[in-house]
């Protein structure tokens, strides 16, 4: 049964796992990535949280550190996916049927953050009515609790 | 890692073997991860439309600001904790799928062994964080609005219960796909210690519950990024 996988006739070839220092190597140097990334991220994060605290902070420049954030999530996504589960290892055919569909995600996103942002759009065109109620300060003195001056609340 | 050793001129259609060079029950779970990856991915996309289509929301580094021991006024503290667990955990399970290759019991239970601690440490981290929002007032169909709320949108408007729903719901779905991959793990390790797949020849069985965890530790990369980065 060396060629064998239990009762499955079918015949597969077994990767070559002679060398196992130098995947408990590439391992650790995966981890050392994905570590190196999520504090990246970490930072990044801290970044935007400082940057609210000044009121007129600039939103193109939250906007772009996002877009970094989202790439470097992307990067440890493929880390995991092709060392820790292998699939850089298997044959191109069998990674590309799972990679393929994932394809759909692209068109997913684009579609449903235009669909998302354009209802909020159109419903504040339309039915302002619906708008987010500001919380009650100057006009009515609060009843319970003290009262939020505006621009007190992030 | 290294490539299967494979003669020259294969021919892979040519019949008698699996085409794809992956055992059965391993291309299955590769496919059933893909489908689950849809699942979440539908839940997290539903996520980012409604949060699109709200003219406020409220700013994850005033909501998830607490920390066990620590008290308040820190975010993102707690949660690269359970980051890094889960990190961790995600290598001691590479490990153990590596010891399985070179068929060493005793390595695969002790590896095994701390992937269910890191998924136990893991969950003891969700349940003290949805207890902590509970009793801040979030739950299902319920937000904390009284003013100067943790809660309250970032441009101070009153939220809506959107954001706790979302949130219980995909960390919910998420902690669920963790514990049953923490119950996975321990019955693979019931079965090393019980020398089963000694018997069988190959450690295959410990390869595929390895693909499902590591499976649970990719979700939590875009759970993290949409909740608590973004």
């Amino acid at each position: 049964m060396e060629n064998q996988h239990g009762m499955s006739s079918e015949i597969t070839f077994h990767a070559d796992h002679s060398d196992s220092k130098s995947m408990v190597r590439k391992i650790i140097r995966t981890t050392v990535i994905l570590s190196v990334i999520t504090v990246i991220e970490l930072a990044l994060g801290y970044a935007i949280f400082f940057m609210h605290k000044n009121p007129d902070y600039s939103r193109s420049l939250v906007l772009a550190i996002k877009g970094v954030i989202v790439i470097l999530s992307l990067a440890k996504a493929f880390y995991i996916v092709s060392i820790f589960m292998h699939l850089g290892d298997e044959l191109r055919n069998m990674i590309m049927t799972i990679v393929v569909p994932l394809l759909l995600f692209v068109w997913f996103i684009a579609a449903f953050m235009w669909d998302g942002n354009s209802y909020k759009n159109l419903r504040n065109k339309y039915d302002p009515h619906h708008k987010e109620q500001k919380i009650p300060t100057e006009s009515k003195p609060a009843e319970h609790g003290e009262g939020v001056k505006p621009g007190s609340v992030h | 890692m290294a490539q299967a050793a494979v003669p020259a001129n294969t021919k892979w259609w040519g019949g008698g073997r699996s085409p794809f060079n992956v055992e059965y029950g391993k291309l299955m779970m590769w496919y059933f991860l893909m489908s689950d990856a849809f699942t979440f991915g539908a839940f997290l996309i539903a996520y980012g439309t409604v949060r699109m289509s709200s003219n406020s929301w409220p700013d994850p580094n005033h909501v998830f600001q607490s920390a066990p021991f620590l008290g308040d006024g820190l975010p993102l503290v707690f949660v690269s904790l359970m980051t890094f667990i889960l990190i961790v955990s995600s290598v001691t399970m590479v490990l153990a799928v590596h010891e399985g290759h070179n068929m060493n019991r005793k390595g695969v239970i002790k590896w095994l062994l701390w992937t269910i601690v890191g998924g136990l440490a893991f969950l003891g981290c969700q349940a003290w964080e949805w207890t902590h929002l509970f009793h801040e007032g979030a739950w299902w169909g319920k937000i904390p609005t009284y003013a100067g709320s943790h809660f309250l949108n970032a441009d101070g408007s009153i939220p809506s219960t959107n954001f706790s729903n979302f949130f219980f719901t995909i960390t919910g779905f998420h902690g669920f796909h963790v514990f049953s991959g923490v119950v996975i793990n321990v019955i693979m390790l019931i079965m090393t210690m019980n020398g089963v797949f000694d018997r069988k020849g190959h450690y295959l069985m410990i390869e595929k519950a390895g693909l499902y965890w590591h499976f649970v530790d990719l979700v939590w990369v875009f759970v993290f990024l949409c909740f608590y980065l973004l």
